[in-house]
C-alpha cells in the first residue's frame, strides 16, 4: 500500500509543484513568445502522459498486487490495443513537432530588414561591432589580431573603416528593430545567451554563426556564456542595452570607429596599452 | 495471428556442432584472477565499475557542495570544480554504466541465458577485462599528474580541451584522459564482439532469436551499436591527441589565445562535435537499451505475467537501436551547425519517442492483471518507469529543436539526462543486483537494507532531479562554478540548489546501506536455493548454483518455449521454464 501512496503522491506533487512554484521563466525582452507558447504546449502533453502512466500504475499495483490465490492472466499481445496507442502516441508527437518546426523555420529565417550586430567572445570578454555609416561589417581575420587591432579587422577593406567597434563595454539596441546578431570566437568556443531573449547560440573560431531576434521592450539586460570556456566561464558576462531609438542614437554618437581607434592608438602608445590589456 | 510462444510442439533441430570441452583452469590464478570464465569476468567488470563509480558519486557531492553552498569549501576552486564535473561524467557514463551493463550483465547474463557454455572467445574475452582496468587505471592516474586530471567537461569539446584556459588542457590531464578512452575501446571491442557472436553462435539448441529473453535481445543490439559507435568517439580522441601532442589542427582553426597568435589554422571545432555525437547519441541507448531489456524481464517475473506484446518490444528495441544513429545532432541545435539540419534531427528525434512510448505502454500493461509480488526487483522496476518516463518526457522538449534553444546549456538538460540515463537505468542495476544476486552468490540480500536502499535512492533521487528542471527553466546555465550574481535569478533559486545539494549527500550517503548488504549477504543472507524468483530463463535452472565453468554439468539444456510462460493457463505451476518440454511433446516425437 505505501508503494501505492507513494505513487500517487508523486504523481500529484510533480503537477502541484509545476503549478505552484515560484520557479519560472524570466519575462521575455524578444519576438520569440512563440517558443515560450510552444514550451507550454509540450508541458501539457508531457504533463497529462506522465500523471497517466504514473496514477495507471500506482492503480495496477493497488488492484493486481498479490494476495493469497491470486493468478495473473495470460495475454501475450493485443494487436488492436498495441495499434491504438501507437497511433495516438504519434498523433501527440506530431502536435509537438508541428507548431516546433513551423517557429524554427521562422527563427532560422532572417527578415531582410534586420540590421547586422556582431559579437565577438573571447577569453572571458564580450566586445561588439556596428556596421557604422555604410551599414555594412567589414571583413576580418583571426590572423590580424594584433594589440592595436584586438578583433582582427581587415585594414585593406574600406567597409572595416567606419566600423563601430566596443570592447568590453555595453551593447546598446534599439527596441521594436529586427537584428541579426553575427556571432564570432577569437579562441575557443563561447555561446552568446540572453536568459531574456530567449534566443542563443554558440560562437565558434573560425566560423562565423548568427541567430535574429527583434528586442521588444527597453531595459538592461545580462549576457550570460553558455558554453563552457575554460575556468573563467562564469565570469564570462556583459550587459546589452535595449533603448528607445533616440537613446540609441546619441549611444551610438559617443562610440568610436576602427579608423579613429587606430588613429588614436598610433598618437598615443598609452591607449594601446589600456587596450591590449582590456583583451587579456 | 501468429503464436508468440511459436514453435511449441516442432520438431527439434538436431545440434549442429558438438558440445566441446572447456579450457578449465588449474590454479587458483587462472581460476579467479585470471579467468577466462565469463562470470568470473563478469564480477571483476562490475567491481571495477562500482568501485569507479564510487569515485564519481564522491566527485558529485563535491561539486554540489559547491553549488548548494558556494564559497564555503575553500578546497573547491574553479579548477576543481570543472575537474570534478568532468571526471564525474566520464566516469559514470563510459567507465560504470557502460562497463557495468555490458562487460557486467553481459558476460554473467548471456552464456546462462542463451544456453552456452561460455562466451565463444574465452581468451579475448579475459583480455576484454584486463584492458578496461587498465584504462581505469590510465584515468585514474589523472588525478595525481601534474595539473590534474582534464576539465573540459565530459564532452571534450576542442579547443578548449586542449588549450590552457582549461585544467588539464596544456599538462597530462586532457592526454590521460584521451588515452584513456582510446584504452577502454580496445578492450570494450574485444568483449563486445564475443558478446555479438556469442548471440549469434552460441544458442542452444531450441533457443531461437524469438525466444530469447528480452534482456538478452537489450544487451545484444547495445553490443551492436556500441561496436558501430566507439570507432567515431575513437578517431575523434586519436585526433584531439594528434592536435594536442604533435601540432596538427584537425579541430584547430587559427586561435587567439589571451593575445598570442597559435600556430593551428584550418581546423574544424564542430567536426569534433559531430563525431562525439556520432559516438554520444547511441551511447544514451547503449546504456538504456540493456536497461529496457532486463527491466521487461525483472516486470514480467514478478507479476507473474508475460511480458505483453514480446515481438512489439524485440522490434522496438531493435528500431530504437537504429533510429539512433541518425538523430546525434539533436545535441547540436545551438552548435553553430547549419540551422537546416534542425528540422531533419527534430524530426527523426520525435519519431524514435513513438518505439519508446510503446516500451512503456507494454511495461505497465504486463503489470495490469498480472500477480504483482512487491520484492525488491519489482520496486526498482516500478521506480525506473516512473524516472525513465519522466526523464524520457523531457527529451520530448530538448528534441523540439526550437523548444531547445531557450532550455539548451542549461541546468534543465542536467536535471534531464541525469533523470533518463543517470537514475533511471541505475535502478534497473539495482534491481537487476537484487533480482540475480541469488544466482551469483547462492544468497539472498537482505530485505530490510534492501527497502531503505530503495525508499531513500527513489524518493530522494527523484527530489533531487525533478525541481532541478525548473533551476533550468528560470534560466541557470549549467557548468558555472558559482551563480554569483544574477539579475533574472531570485534568492529562491539558491535555496533550492542547497536543498538539491542536501538530497545529493543523503542518497549517495544511502549508497553505502547497498555496498554493505552485498558483502553482509555474501555470508549471512538467507539462502537462496536455485530458483528463488520461480522464473522460466535458462539461468535459473543450473544444476547447480552458483553454477560452476561451464554452467550446466554434463548436458546442455534444450529449449522448448519462449521465456514468458508465466501463469499459463492449466498449468501446475505458474511459470514453465524454458527448457520444459509441453506435454504434447512426447507423443509428437514418438510419431514423427
Amino acid at each position: 500500500m505505501a508503494v501505492v501512496v507513494i505513487l500517487v503522491l508523486l504523481a500529484v506533487g510533480s503537477v502541484l509543484f509545476h503549478l505552484l512554484s515560484p520557479w519560472w521563466w524570466t519575462p521575455i525582452a524578444s519576438n520569440w513568445n512563440y517558443i515560450d507558447n510552444t514550451i507550454i504546449i509540450t508541458f501539457w502533453i508531457t504533463g497529462i502522459a506522465f500523471t497517466a502512466v504514473v496514477l495507471f500504475m500506482a492503480y495496477c499495483v493497488l488492484r493486481f498486487r498479490h494476495r493469497p490465490g491470486n493468478t495473473a492472466a495470460y495475454e501475450p499481445e493485443n494487436k488492436k490495443l498495441e495499434g491504438w496507442l501507437a497511433t495516438s502516441t504519434t498523433l501527440g508527437v506530431a502536435a509537438m513537432l508541428a507548431p516546433g518546426l513551423f517557429v524554427w523555420n521562422q527563427f532560422i529565417t532572417v527578415p531582410q530588414d534586420a540590421a547586422e550586430v556582431e559579437v565577438i567572445g573571447q577569453q572571458w570578454l564580450w566586445s561588439f561591432r556596428l556596421p557604422g555609416a555604410d551599414g555594412k561589417l567589414g571583413t576580418t581575420e583571426t590572423r590580424n589580431i594584433a594589440p592595436e587591432n584586438s578583433l582582427g579587422l581587415n585594414r585593406n577593406d574600406t567597409a572595416s573603416l567606419d566600423d563601430v567597434i566596443i570592447e568590453g563595454g555595453e551593447l546598446h539596441l534599439p527596441v521594436g528593430k529586427p537584428v541579426k546578431v553575427v556571432l564570432r570566437s577569437v579562441d575557443v568556443l563561447h555561446d552568446f545567451y540572453v536568459p531574456e531573449f530567449r534566443a542563443k547560440m554558440d560562437m565558434i573560431p573560425g566560423m562565423v554563426t548568427y541567430f535574429w531576434l527583434t528586442p521588444t521592450r527597453t531595459g538592461t539586460f545580462e549576457i550570460l556564456c553558455a558554453e563552457l570556456c575554460g575556468v573563467g566561464h562564469p565570469q564570462m558576462r556583459g550587459t546589452v542595452v535595449v533603448d528607445t531609438e533616440e537613446d540609441y542614437q546619441t549611444w551610438l554618437a559617443e562610440q568610436q570607429t576602427f579608423s579613429q581607434l587606430s588613429a588614436s592608438s598610433e598618437t598615443s602608445p598609452a591607449a594601446t596599452a589600456i587596450t591590449a590589456s582590456a583583451a587579456q | 495471428m501468429v503464436d508468440v510462444r511459436s514453435g511449441i510442439g516442432e520438431a527439434l533441430p538436431p545440434p549442429e556442432v558438438e558440445d566441446v570441452e572447456l579450457y578449465h583452469p588449474h590454479s587458483w590464478w587462472t581460476r579467479y584472477v585470471f579467468s577466462q570464465d565469463a562470470k568470473i569476468i563478469a564480477i571483476q567488470y562490475a567491481t571495477t565499475a562500482i568501485a569507479i563509480g564510487m569515485v564519481a558519486l564522491v566527485l558529485s557531492w563535491l561539486m554540489r557542495l559547491q553549488l548548494g553552498f558556494p564559497g564555503t569549501f575553500q578546497l573547491i576552486d574553479a579548477e576543481a570544480y570543472y575537474q570534478f564535473i568532468t571526471m564525474h561524467g566520464m566516469i559514470m557514463v563510459i567507465y560504470l554504466l557502460t562497463a557495468l551493463f555490458l562487460g557486467g550483465f553481459g558476460n554473467y547474463l548471456i552464456p546462462l541465458m542463451v544456453g552456452a557454455r561460455d562466451m565463444v572467445f574465452p581468451y579475448a574475452n579475459m583480455l576484454s577485462y584486463w584492458i578496461y582496468l587498465l584504462a581505469v587505471l590510465v584515468l585514474v592516474a589523472s588525478f595525481f599528474a601534474p595539473g590534474g586530471p582534464t576539465g573540459a567537461g565530459w564532452t571534450l569539446y576542442p579547443p578548449q580541451a586542449v588549450l590552457s584556459g582549461t585544467p588539464g588542457g596544456k599538462d597530462w590531464g586532457i592526454i590521460l584522459m584521451l588515452s584513456s578512452l582510446i584504452i577502454f575501446i580496445i578492450g570494450f571491442t574485444m568483449g563486445g564482439l564475443n558478446y555479438v557472436v556469442t548471440v549469434l553462435q552460441g544458442r542452444t539448441r531450441g533457443m531461437t532469436l524469438m525466444r530469447m529473453p528480452l534482456t538478452v535481445w537489450g544487451i545484444f543490439t547495445a553490443t551492436v551499436m556500441a561496436l558501430l559507435a566507439f570507432p567515431a568517439l575513437f578517431v575523434a580522441c586519436v585526433m584531439m591527441l594528434f592536435d594536442r601532442l604533435l601540432g596538427t589542427s584537425f579541430f584547430m582553426p587559427a586561435i587567439v589565445e589571451m593575445g598570442e597568435q597559435l600556430q593551428h589554422g584550418g581546423g574544424s571545432p564542430i567536426l569534433f562535435q559531430h563525431l562525439f555525437w556520432f559516438f554520444g547519441h547511441p551511447e544514451v541507448y547503449i546504456v538504456a537499451l540493456p536497461a529496457f531489456g532486463i527491466v521487461s524481464d525483472l516486470i514480467s517475473t514478478h507479476a507473474r505475467k508475460n511480458i505483453f506484446g514480446y515481438r512489439m518490444m524485440v522490434w522496438a528495441i531493435v528500431i530504437i537501436g537504429g533510429l539512433s544513429f541518425i538523430v546525434w545532432a539533436h545535441h547540436m541545435y545551438v552548435s553553430g551547425m547549419n540551422p537546416y539540419f534542425g528540422f531533419f534531427f527534430a524530426t527523426t528525434t520525435l519519431i524514435i519517442a513513438v518505439p519508446t512510448a510503446i516500451k512503456v505502454y507494454n511495461w505497465v500493461l504486463t503489470l495490469w492483471r498480472g500477480n504483482i509480488h512487491l520484492t525488491l526487483p519489482m520496486l526498482f522496476a516500478l521506480a525506473f518507469i516512473v524516472t525513465f518516463v519522466n526523464g524520457g518526457l523531457t527529451g520530448l522538449f530538448l528534441g523540439n529543436v526550437v523548444v531547445d534553444v531557450p532550455l539548451s546549456d542549461t541546468m534543465f538538460v542536467v536535471a534531464h539526462f541525469h533523470m533518463v540515463m543517470g537514475v533511471a537505468p541505475i535502478m534497473v542495476i539495482f534491481g537487476a543486483i537484487y533480482h540475480w544476486y541469488p544466482k551469483i552468490t547462492g544468497r539472498m540480500l537482505n530485505e530490510v537494507l534492501g527497502q531503505i536502499h530503495f525508499w531513500v535512492t527513489f524518493i530522494g533521487a527523484y527530489a533531487i532531479f525533478f525541481p532541478m528542471h525548473y533551476v533550468g527553466l528560470v534560466g541557470v546555465p549549467r557548468r558555472y562554478y558559482e551563480l554569483g550574481e544574477m539579475a533574472f535569478v531570485a534568492d529562491s533559486v539558491h535555496s533550492l540548489n542547497a536543498f538539491i545539494s542536501v538530497m545529493a549527500l543523503i542518497v549517495g550517503a544511502a549508497q553505502i546501506v547497498f555496498l554493505f548488504n552485498l558483502v553482509w549477504s555474501l555470508r549471512h543472507g538467507r539462502e537462496a536455493g536455485g530458483n528463488p524468483w520461480r522464473a522460466t530463463t535458462l539461468e535459473w535452472q543450473t544444476p547447480e548454483t552458483p553454477p560452476p565453468h561451464g554452467n550446466w554439468g554434463k548436458e546442455l539444456p534444450v529449449v522448448y518455449r519462449w521465456a514468458y510462460d508465466y501463469s499459463v493457463p492449466g498449468a501446475p505451476e505458474d511459470f514453465i521454464p524454458q527448457n520444459q518440454p509441453s506435454p504434447g511433446r512426447v507423443s509428437h516425437e514418438a510419431a514423427s
